[in-house]
């Protein structure tokens, strides 16, 4: 019986690892089964970090197992006639096996510090600041692109007016465009937004982008990335925010920067004829 | 095995005087640390029937959404014409992960194994305060009626998560299960906390204060070591949890707004309180949970290393180590809960500091899984049903340890957080590990429980088709992840991005019920070998610690004689004696000279 049991802790690595390689390479009917489509380029990093903790993990992943399967095949009771070996541990082994994972568990957290940075804390810029005191200005943070607030269950987005700035006076009414679950953004520039929340948490996911980020009521939060390829894209809720939380999908559209202008054109236009618009005076 | 059975010379079980009043005192409000561990196991084993056929919720859901529901989707859903509705749906994993985690995993490790084990495993009579360790088994009563009455409330039961998020959890108006029945579900994990607390006290001081004559510290089997551990935990990292639900449910009742920002508008009502912080609960939430994913997983890393020393007839492989990894797992515990939050809003400059702690806690771990392939070469395996088990309990944790680093680190874990890969990392520790463990466990400590063996063919059918299918409903899941997946949704497909992985999903939601469905196996086997199982003696497995040499079942005082500990508890194929085994009770043979040792080998 031993050499049956063997053989099933064997099938683990095999199976396991067939599993992945037939998603990666794509073949059915594990089509599509793989990371998807990736249209943000800095975030390309993370798709790389991925694959590398996976080759590395898959190959402690197979040696393991494949140890494992080797001493239950060689070490069964029932066909060992060695006596057992009679030791208490190794002091030298003990050593090796805690200094090579932690040598590599450290490396991990090291090198991946820049791309979480990249993701989380360096904000894109547009040139320098104001500069106070001269040589210390930190450059100017690039404006938000539009607001999204997350509520149950849509995702608000209002763009900024004329002056492409959030809450300036120029927008408080009248220039803003406001759509629902309709994201517009132009392809090839470093896109920011705000999110927010109006009521609980939810989780701004752009599982083609790489983003994600949660929405907390009472936090303004800034996300960005730059989208390399025009095409239509799914907004998800990756926090449970109610019974709803299933269906608060919105779309991204990213088209070129002339689309992209007319598009907000023609929402703007659209938004002063409907009855509920206040476009006194401004234009 | 080893021939070291001893017939069934079992005294009575439990002192019993015939009369209505000892029956209660002896089986029901019972102060002996024996029958109080089976009475958690029972209980929690029912629960673990509960938790399943909850999943099996879901799984319907995910692999046939909208779909009438077999059986009792028209009792439950007669409006909906036999669907699952997306609030209950919500309720479904939110209560899933509520039974599982408080009402199976945490109280069968520490309430059922821990006080079964700790004082015979030591040599005590029993634990240091029974009536506190009576008392936290009933208060586990006020938590399973407040659970259990929730499902009968507005919404069937609390839908905010496990993990209750605020402001979602606070606001009634926020989600159907956001009523009264959160408030009781609060009130419920209130509960398991106090009996947690119980038992931790207990537990520290029987350990500390109670070990037989030469039982030292370094002596003890890893099962109570990772007992040990795991009470320090519960003891300093519960009340932090007690404190936030209070502060939860005062946010609920009186507004208080702790967790509550300004300005708030909820399904078109606008928020009482206000100047709170939802990012608050999630700390004091995860400093509790995230030590708590230890507590589920250290006692059962010992009972492990007690059953592959055991059926490899060979010492422990790093004894030592072991202690200070499990140790170390402990320490580091405390410092790692914010690698749940990296996408939460917390300052992300902090996120890089849990990130490096996090990737630190695989170290341990990878330390101890080294150590159990050290212990299996060279020994002689015997491939009984608890050694199965526990073997199984290696393989899987090898994989649930190694996609913990994927999440470890924070820039993928922007991308796979809250996505499947995440799910297939929890159950492939928590069930494929800790309930796979347990399972190896209670075909272990059977005999000594009951007298009686369970039946090994059942047993290994058992354990071959869990095996199988809990890798087809879970291993799947990381191919999910990596698409990106989320969890938590009623209805996946309705995103593009999702749309083609239905198949996957039904496949696994197939191997989920063929799963659940060979636990009757186990439940034959554990209710037949009761009472009809072959009769074992003291120690059928041949095996060291000092539980083997009390009588099956132990009588009440656990021991006839008292015992005497000459050495640690793995002492296999030793060559001081002919036997494979010595156990730690057995002088060594140049003082054993006239001395009676009746008790065995």
């Amino acid at each position: 019986m031993g050499r049956i049991w063997s053989i099933l802790f064997l099938l683990v690595p095999i199976l396991g690892v067939a599993f992945f390689v037939w998603a990666i390479a794509d073949i059915w009917p594990l089509n599509n089964h793989w990371l998807p489509e990736n249209i943000n380029e800095p975030s390309r990093v993370i798709d790389g970090l991925f694959m590398f903790i996976l080759y590395l993990t898959g190959t402690v992943f197979i040696g393991t197992s494949l140890l494992l399967f080797w001493f239950l095949w060689k070490y069964d009771a029932d066909r060992n006639a060695e006596p057992v070996k009679y030791m208490h541990g190794s002091h030298t082994l003990e050593v090796v096996w805690s200094i090579l994972p932690a040598a590599t568990l450290l490396f991990i957290a090291i090198y991946q510090m820049n791309a979480w940075a990249n993701a989380r804390m360096r904000r894109p810029t547009i040139g320098p600041g104001v500069d106070l005191i001269a040589g210390t200005a930190d450059d100017e943070l690039k404006p938000p692109l539009a607001l999204v607030t997350g509520r149950q269950f849509e995702w608000r987005i209002r763009y900024a007016g004329k002056d492409r700035l959030l809450g300036t006076n120029d927008d408080l009414v009248t220039d803003d465009v406001f759509t629902v679950n309709d994201l517009h953004v132009p392809v090839n520039e470093e896109i920011v937004l705000q999110i927010e929340s109006e009521d609980v948490l939810h989780s701004f996911f752009l599982p083609n982008a790489r983003v994600k980020q949660d929405v907390v009521p009472g936090m303004r939060q800034f996300i960005w990335f730059l989208p390399g390829k025009t095409g239509r894209y799914d907004i998800v809720c990756a926090e449970l925010c109610g019974w709803g939380h299933y269906k608060m999908k919105g779309r991204l559209t990213v088209e070129s920067a002339d689309d992209f202008n007319s598009w907000l054109a023609a929402e703007h236009a659209k938004q002063e004829q409907s009855s509920f618009s206040a476009s006194e005076g401004e234009e | 095995m080893s021939g070291a059975t001893i017939g069934a010379e079992a005294g009575p079980a439990h002192t019993s005087s015939g009369s209505i009043g000892a029956f209660v005192s002896t089986y029901v409000f019972s102060r002996d640390h024996k029958i109080i561990g089976l009475q958690f196991l029972f209980s929690t084993l029912l629960w673990f029937l509960v938790g399943g056929l909850l999943a099996l919720g879901i799984r319907w859901q995910l692999a046939w959404p909208w779909a009438e529901m077999p059986v009792i989707g028209r009792m439950l859903f007669s409006a909906e014409g036999g669907q699952v509705s997306p609030e209950f749906y919500t309720m479904l994993f939110t209560m899933h992960a509520t039974v599982m985690i408080f009402f199976v995993i945490i109280p069968i490790l520490a309430g059922a194994f821990g006080n079964y084990l700790i004082p015979l495993m030591i040599g005590a009579d029993d634990m240091a305060f029974p009536t506190l360790n009576m008392l936290s088994y009933w208060f586990m009563w006020p938590a399973f009626i407040c659970i259990g009455a929730t499902f009968f409330m507005p919404g069937n039961g609390a839908a905010g998560g496990w993990t209750s998020y605020p402001p979602l959890s606070v606001m009634e108006q926020a989600a159907p299960g956001s009523g009264h029945a959160q408030t009781f579900w609060l009130f419920g994990v209130t509960f398991v906390g106090i009996s947690s607390m119980m038992g931790s006290i207990n537990y520290m001081t029987t350990i500390i204060q109670m070990r037989a004559p030469g039982m030292t510290m370094f002596r003890l089997p890893m099962t109570i070591w990772g007992m040990f551990i795991t009470a320090l935990l519960q003891a300093f990292a519960l009340p932090v949890l007690t404190a936030a639900g209070f502060m939860q449910v005062l946010d609920r009742l009186i507004n208080t707004g702790f967790f509550i920002p300004e300005g708030l508008v909820v399904n078109n009502s606008v928020a009482m309180a206000g100047g709170g912080q939802p990012l608050l609960w999630q700390h004091l939430f995860w400093f509790y949970s995230h030590p708590a994913v230890y507590i589920m997983i250290l006692p059962a890393m010992g009972m492990v290393s007690d059953i592959i020393s055991c059926f490899a007839r060979k010492p422990l492989f790093g004894y030592k180590p072991m202690v200070y990894s499990i140790s170390g797992i402990a320490g580091l515990g405390f410092i790692v809960w914010g690698h749940h939050m990296f996408v939460s809003g917390m300052n992300p400059v902090l996120g890089m500091t849990f990130m490096v702690a996090t990737m630190m806690i695989a170290l341990p771990s990878a330390v101890k899984v080294f150590n159990w392939l050290g212990t299996i070469w060279g020994g002689k395996i015997q491939f009984t049903t608890p050694m199965l088990f526990a073997l199984s309990f290696v393989s899987m944790f090898i994989i649930g340890g190694l996609s913990g680093i994927f999440m470890a680190a924070t820039p993928v874990d922007i991308f796979i957080h809250d996505t499947y890969f995440i799910v297939a990392h929890f159950h492939y520790v928590l069930f494929a590990g800790t309930a796979m463990a347990v399972f190896g466990a209670i075909y272990f400590w059977f005999p000594k429980m009951f007298g009686r063996m369970m039946n090994e063919t059942l047993g290994k059918w058992h354990f071959f088709l869990t095996f199988i299918f809990l890798n087809g409903t879970f291993y799947p899941m990381h191919i999910l992840g990596a698409v990106g997946f989320p969890r938590r949704l009623a209805d996946p497909y309705h995103y593009e991005t999702f749309r083609h992985l239905l198949g996957l999903n039904q496949f696994m939601s197939v191997c989920a019920i063929l799963m659940v469905t060979t636990q009757i196996i186990f439940a034959y086997n554990f209710i037949t070998s009761m009472f009809w199982g072959q009769r074992v003696g003291r120690n059928p497995w041949g095996a060291n610690s000092l539980e083997w040499a009390a009588p099956s079942p132990p009588g009440h005082g656990n021991f006839d004689f008292q015992p005497v500990v000459y050495r640690g508890p793995y002492e296999y194929g030793s060559p001081e004696v002919d036997t494979d085994f010595y156990p730690q009770t057995q002088p060594p043979p140049e003082s054993s000279d006239g001395e009676e040792t009746a008790h065995d080998a």
